[in-house]
C-alpha cells in the first residue's frame, strides 16, 4: 500500500518500512522546542524524569511571545530559560531574535525531521517537507528527556490546488479558503497534504504561510513535497547536504480528496471570534478598523512587508488607525531595512517593532481597547485573543491589511494594486 | 478506575484556550494557583469562584482549540473539575488533558442542562445523569490514552514503567 507524505515521514522516523493512519509510533524528535509561555513547565516536567536534555543541541528554547518582558513575572521566566540553557547546553533564542516558527525553519528544521513545539503552529515547517506538531508541555518536556515521542499516524486530507491566484489574491485567502471550507475541526488529528500546480509555484514564504494555519481546521501538521524551493532555501541557509526528497506515493491512500481552482478565489476575511468564520472581501468592505497589525509566524516575513510595503509606498495610514509592523526574525527585519521597506513603513505613519510575536496574543505591544476592531495578518482571531475580550480581530493577508491601513476600514486590496 | 461525581457546568462550542487562560493572564503562568482563579472567565465569569470539587465541565464541540498552552488543562484540574465531557475536543488540548490526568470524555451532551448531577464511570464511559434519571455513552478512549490516564498522567506512566506508553503496531 502506498504511504502519504505523513506515512513516509513517520515510518522512517519509527524506524519502519512501512505506516499507515492510525498506527501508534514511537519516533525519534530532531528538534523539541519551547517559547517562554510553556517552556519552564515543560523543563519543569523534564527535570521529573532526567537532569539534562536527552540532546540539548536540538532542544531550543525560545523567548519570542512577550520579548523584551512586560512585567516582571514574564521577566523572571526569560531568566528560568536563560538559566536553564546555560546550564543544559539547550540553546536559547533571546529577545529580539524572532518568532520561534520562522527562527526553527532559518537555522534548524530540514526535510523529513520530526518537531515538536510546545506552541500550536508547529506546524509551519512543513513547508520544508518536515512533520511539525504543536503539543503541551508534558509531552514536549518528555520528548527534551527522552529524546522521542510517540504519535498516532494521522490520516490525510489531499488539498490539490491549480490554476493562478488572481492579481490581489495570496496564499493567506487560499489557506482561509480551505479552514473555511474545512471549518475549524474539520480536519481534526488529520494530516493537509498540500499540492498542485499552484502550490508548485508559491514562494516558500507563501508555503510556510498556508502550513502554518494547518492547525486552525483542527489538524495535527501541513505537509508540502520539498522541492527545488526548498534545496535552494537550505542552500542559502548554510545547510545544502540536509536537502531531501520526499514524494507521497502514487497508489497513497487519501481520507479524501479536496479539489480547489485557485483562479476563482478572491481577498478573504476570518471574521470574530473564530478563523473558520470566513466573509468575501464585498460582504466585510466598509468595516472600520482602529488597528492595522502586520506580522507573526504567518505573514511577517519579506515577502510579506514587501507586498504591504508596495501598497503603502507613499502613502499614509488613516488618522483613526494605527499601524503596527513585527518582523518575524532579526533576518527578516535586517532585509527589509536593507531593502528600505522598514522607510516605507515609518513614513506612511507604522510603528515598528522589535522581531518576535508582537501583539498576536494579547501579551503587549498592541492590545485593543473595548470595542474596538483589528485587522491582523495573523493566523488566530477567537476572542480575547489580543488581550480584550471586548475586542473585534479580523484576519487577512498582508495586502488586504496595507490597503485597510490607508482607508481605516477593511478595504479590497485590488482597488489599489 | 474510579467514578467521579459533581454538577454540570455547561459551555457551548468552541471554547478556546484564549477563553480558558486568556494571554491577559500570561504574567501568571509561572503561578498555577493565581491563573487557575481566572480559569473560564472570558467564557463564563462567575465559574472560577464559584466551582466546586468534582464538578463536570460539560461543552459543545471542539473543546480547548486553539494554543498548545497546556495550562489550560492544569488550572481546570486545579479548580478542582473532575471530568470533561465534550461534543468532541481538540488534538492538543485533549492530549494534554490526559497527560496531567483529567479525564475528557466524548459525548452527546445535548441531554445535560446546567446543575444536573452527572456520575461518571471512566472506564466504562458510562455517563449518568442522576437529576434526569438518564444515561448516556461516552465514545471509547484509546487505550493508549486510558493507560496513561489510569497512572495518573504522563509523567507518573513514565517513571512506572519506565517509557513511553506504546511501542509496535
Amino acid at each position: 500500500m502506498g504511504m502519504t507524505l505523513a506515512e513516509k515521514i513517520l515510518a522512517s522516523a519509527s524506524g519502519r518500512e512501512e505506516v499507515q493512519g492510525g498506527d501508534l509510533v514511537i519516533a525519534q524528535v530532531d528538534v523539541m522546542m519551547a517559547p517562554e509561555g510553556t517552556g519552564p513547565l515543560a523543563i519543569k516536567q523534564m527535570l521529573t524524569l532526567r537532569e539534562k536534555p536527552a540532546r540539548p543541541e536540538r532542544t531550543i528554547l525560545f523567548i519570542d511571545h512577550a520579548a523584551p518582558s512586560p512585567t516582571r513575572q514574564t521577566a523572571n521566566a526569560h531568566m528560568f530559560l536563560r538559566k536553564f540553557t546555560k546550564e543544559s547546553g539547550a540553546r536559547l533564542s533571546e529577545v529580539g531574535d524572532g518568532v520561534c516558527h520562522q527562527r526553527i525553519v532559518e537555522s534548524y528544521i530540514s526535510p523529513g525531521e520530526i518537531y515538536i513545539g510546545a506552541d500550536s503552529h508547529s506546524c509551519t515547517v512543513g513547508a520544508l517537507g518536515a512533520f511539525g506538531t504543536g503539543m503541551g508541555s508534558t509531552d514536549v518536556g518528555v520528548a527534551m528527556a527522552l529524546g522521542k515521542t510517540w504519535l498516532r499516524v494521522p490520516d490525510t486530507f489531499r488539498i490539490e490546488v491549480t490554476g493562478d491566484l488572481p492579481s490581489g489574491v495570496y496564499a493567506k485567502d487560499l489557506m482561509l479558503h480551505v479552514i473555511g471550507r474545512l471549518g475549524a475541526d474539520g480536519a481534526t488529528y488529520k494530516s493537509l497534504e498540500f499540492g498542485g500546480e499552484t502550490i508548485d509555484r508559491l514562494s516558500l514564504s507563501s508555503r510556510l504561510t498556508m502550513c502554518n494555519m494547518a492547525v486552525e481546521a483542527g489538524a495535527k501538521t501541513g505537509l508540502m513535497e520539498p522541492d527545488e524551493k526548498v534545496k535552494r532555501y537550505l542552500a542559502e541557509r548554510g545547510r545544502p547536504e540536509k536537502f531531501k526528497r520526499i514524494q507521497p506515493d502514487e497508489d497513497a491512500r487519501y481520507e479524501q480528496v479536496i479539489d480547489i481552482d485557485a483562479t476563482g478565489l478572491e481577498p478573504l476575511i476570518a471574521s470574530p471570534h473564530t478563523v473558520d468564520n470566513v466573509k468575501t472581501i464585498e460582504e466585510m468592505e466598509g468595516t472600520p478598523i482602529q488597528q492595522v497589525f502586520i506580522g507573526t509566524c504567518t505573514n511577517g516575513r519579506v515577502e510579506d512587508l514587501g507586498i504591504a510595503a508596495s501598497i503603502l509606498k507613499g502613502k499614509k495610514r488613516h488618522p483613526d488607525t494605527r499601524l503596527i509592523v513585527t518582523p518575524a526574525s532579526r533576518d527578516v527585519y535586517l532585509e527589509a531595512l536593507r531593502e528600505g521597506l522598514l522607510e516605507t513603513f515609518v513614513e506612511a505613519g507604522a510603528s515598528i517593532m522589535g522581531p518576535g510575536c508582537g501583539a498576536c496574543m494579547g501579551v503587549h505591544e498592541g492590545v485593543l481597547g473595548d470595542g474596538e476592531s483589528c485587522l491582523s495578518t495573523q493566523n488566530r482571531n477567537f476572542r480575547g485573543r489580543m488581550g480584550n475580550p471586548d475586542a473585534f480581530i479580523y484576519l487577512s493577508s498582508p495586502a488586504t491589511a496595507a490597503a485597510s491601513a490607508i482607508k481605516g476600514e477593511i478595504t479590497d486590496p485590488r482597488e489599489v494594486i | 478506575m474510579v467514578t467521579v461525581k459533581g454538577k454540570a457546568w455547561m459551555f457551548g462550542d468552541s471554547i478556546s484556550t484564549d477563553l480558558i487562560t486568556p494571554g491577559r493572564y500570561f504574567h501568571l503562568r509561572e503561578n498555577l494557583p493565581e491563573l487557575a482563579k481566572h480559569v473560564l472567565e472570558d467564557a463564563r465569569p462567575e465559574f472560577a469562584a464559584n466551582v466546586k470539587k468534582g464538578d463536570v465541565i460539560v461543552a459543545g464541540k471542539n473543546f480547548g482549540l486553539g494554543s498548545s498552552r497546556e495550562h489550560a488543562a492544569q488550572v481546570i484540574k486545579l479548580a478542582g473539575v473532575s471530568a470533561i465531557l465534550a461534543k468532541s475536543f481538540a488534538r492538543i488540548f485533549y492530549r494534554n488533558a490526559i497527560n496531567i490526568g483529567i479525564p475528557v470524555l466524548e459525548c452527546d451532551t445535548s441531554q445535560i442542562e446546567e446543575g444536573d448531577e452527572l456520575e461518571i464511570e471512566l472506564e466504562e464511559g458510562i455517563v449518568r445523569n442522576l437529576t434526569k434519571g438518564i444515561e448516556l455513552r461516552t465514545s471509547p478512549m484509546p487505550a493508549v490514552m486510558l493507560s496513561i490516564l489510569a497512572e495518573g498522567g504522563l509523567i507518573p506512566y513514565i517513571k512506572k514503567h519506565g517509557d513511553l506508553p506504546v511501542g509496535g503496531r
